[in-house]
């Protein structure tokens, strides 16, 4: 039998209170940086947000106004770029995992993949560098799409083999029954039941790699003209952002946070409508 | 950078039972025929997965190919020497190593002492309608551009450090070590705090589902027995989620650790060692994005891309470290964290 005494009692009690003030003060605390954030893209970016910033090109450094044009215009091609190429092995890779995997090898396989999805973009950059960019003997869109997929690929690939898995075996077992082999009914029954869902994780794999500079740096490298060449090199947005960010003009800095909240538009509307996407289905 | 649990969502419901019944062939008998068809599309969906694997072995071996003459040159005594001189073609990597592992190891500290607690919170104590909203926008927090987070490090945080924090700290806290001025706004701390804004969303997602995860039974039998919630979170609750907790905080590690441009931006650019927590430092990962494009020389060039080198065998071993601890907590399942 173990006594409490009232003091122990109140000890504890103690305790527990300061310890749920800190708990409390944990959950409440980690949104403030998002406000932070949000506020002063909000403050800084939405005065200096203008059309010239979408219709115009950077001019001669130094001398204000101009815009991000090429910018917005190298971001898109450098998406699609990254989706041409990527998309279709991710795709492949996450039907493998999904109706193929469950082997020792397809375990093993799930594994690099979520250990690719943690390697730095930066690390990425410097393997397409070496790869694309030395043979090439030139910075182009290219490299810097080639780039992109590289990280699109285990996002992708993992969202398609979860999606694909929720699809009801009884539709396969449907298939079956009517005489479809495997490799049809996967392309005809099971990817196309599941193709919201993949879509929606497309998406999120598109936002991600939407934000993106440092795969940039050594592949596409940014332009500060307008330029649709997948061949040369090319400017985007989070780009053109790095740059202002340092440069030494006021103007610059304007169009910094004026690209800064554009961006992060784009990034949150996408995600927030994925997601938006996949609540629906989960219902 | 990124989305942590796209994939929590994502995940079905039922994947264990699809999955145990997922390989039922079709059965068979007198109709059965060989379908070339079918070989050719299980061998090519299987030829691109494998791709994957040998995509990571290729980048080990490319990088470690073009950092060959600065591995040759300098050896192993790259990571412990501190001279980087360019010009000289003179190169160590002590002062990255030891600022990469300084702002991530800090950052990792807070983001899991707040994340913990905030996932503690969300599980344990937040009323049924905060719980939603408030994942749901700490998850938006991850999808912020990193070179956002770095643009407001340079002109909000920066000058916060320099003007406010700073001076607070170096009045009342300079007998602290470490703490010595000046504080130019630029360098670790401020790395550090944005490191620690960045990492928390993979911290706090991954330890709420850990946490989550906990059976109600064991909350029950101890609060049963008189116990305090704290006291209930501290003895029933954190023990049962530890290894998913600590997963969490090494898959945090690893985005700290290859996190490029927000630091890039906000570190100071200085090859010398930090010496105080307002030095201003540089980190493998921005030494690369600072002066990769303007290299001096082939050997500056070589001893860059090892330095890349480096920084891929590191998170790849980080990394595998944290996936192997979390995989084994959830069973394989709901293991993609879209970063």
């Amino acid at each position: 039998m173990i006594a409490i005494s009232a003091a122990d009692r109140r000890r504890r009690s103690i305790i527990d209170t300061i310890a749920t003030g800190l708990i409390v003060a944990a959950g409440i605390g980690v949104i403030v940086p998002l406000f932070a954030i949000l506020i002063f893209i909000f403050f800084k970016g939405l005065p200096a947000l203008s059309l010239d910033l979408f219709t115009q090109n950077p001019g001669p450094t130094g001398v204000p106004g101009g815009g991000v044009k090429n910018a917005i215009v190298g971001s898109l091609v450098l998406l699609l770029l990254a989706m041409a190429m990527g998309l279709p092995l991710a795709i492949a890779a996450g039907i493998y995992l999904a109706e193929y995997g469950r082997s020792r090898l397809g375990f093993a396989i799930r594994f690099v993949v979520d250990v690719l999805a943690g390697i730095p973009s930066i690390t990425i950059g410097i393997f397409v560098y070496t790869v694309i960019v030395l043979p090439m003997g030139r910075f182009s869109a290219f490299a810097g799409g080639v780039a992109l997929a590289l990280i699109m690929l285990p996002i992708v690939a993992r969202v398609t083999e979860e999606m694909l898995l929720l699809v009801p075996q009884i539709t396969r077992e449907a298939a079956y029954a009517l005489g479809v082999p495997k490799w049809r009914t996967i392309i005809t029954v099971v990817v196309p039941g599941a193709a919201s869902g993949i879509i929606t994780g497309i998406v999120l794999a598109a936002a991600r790699v939407a934000g993106e500079a440092a795969p940039l740096l050594f592949t596409a490298l940014g332009n500060n003209f307008y330029s649709r060449d997948v061949l040369r090199p090319i400017d985007a947005l989070p780009l053109r952002i790095f740059t202002y960010a340092t440069g030494p003009f006021d103007y610059q800095h304007e169009q910094a946070w004026a690209s800064a909240f554009v961006l992060v538009m784009l990034v949150l509307a996408l995600s927030v409508l994925a997601r938006a996407a996949i609540q629906r289905r989960a219902r | 950078m990124g989305h942590p649990t796209a994939s929590r969502m994502l995940r079905p419901m039922q994947v264990s039972n699809t999955r145990a019944r997922s390989d039922i062939q079709r059965p068979a008998g007198l109709f059965a025929r060989v379908d070339a068809r079918e070989l050719l599309f299980r061998g090519l969906v299987t030829a691109v997965a494998i791709g994957l694997v040998l995509l990571v072995a290729l980048m080990i071996y490319e990088l470690a190919h073009e950092a060959l003459p600065a591995i040759r040159k300098f050896g192993v005594g790259f990571l412990w020497s501190t001279d980087w001189n360019p010009p000289k073609e003179r190169f160590g990597a002590l002062p990255f190593i030891a600022g990469t592992l300084v702002t991530s190891l800090l950052a990792l500290a807070f983001a899991t002492a707040i994340g913990v607690g905030a996932a503690v919170f969300l599980v344990e104590f937040a009323p049924g309608w905060l719980r939603v909203p408030l994942s749901y926008t700490i998850e938006l927090l991850a999808a912020i551009p990193s070179v956002v987070y770095g643009l407001w490090g340079v002109f909000v945080l920066g000058p916060w450090i320099q003007h406010t924090a700073g001076p607070f700290l170096l009045r009342y806290f300079a007998w602290v070590p470490f703490v010595d001025g000046p504080a130019l706004g630029v360098g670790i701390l401020a790395a550090v705090l944005i490191l620690t804004i960045m990492i928390l969303p993979t911290i706090v997602a991954i330890s709420r589902e850990v946490i989550a995860a906990v059976p109600r039974s064991q909350r029950e039998g101890i609060l049963a027995l008189g116990a305090t919630r704290w006291e209930m979170i501290r003895i029933a609750v954190l023990p049962y989620a530890r290894s998913g907790v600590l997963g969490a905080a090494i898959l945090g590690l690893a985005r700290a650790i290859g996190e490029t441009l927000a630091v890039a931006l906000v570190i100071g650019n200085s090859t010398a060692i930090p010496h105080s927590i307002f030095s201003p430092a540089y980190t493998m990962a921005s030494v690369i994005a600072n002066q990769f494009r303007e290299v001096e020389n082939d050997m500056h060039r070589a001893a860059l891309i090892y330095i890349g080198l480096l920084l891929l065998l590191i998170t790849l071993l980080v990394n595998a470290i944290a996936r192997a601890l979390v995989w084994r907590v959830t069973r394989g399942q709901s293991t993609t964290v879209i970063e």
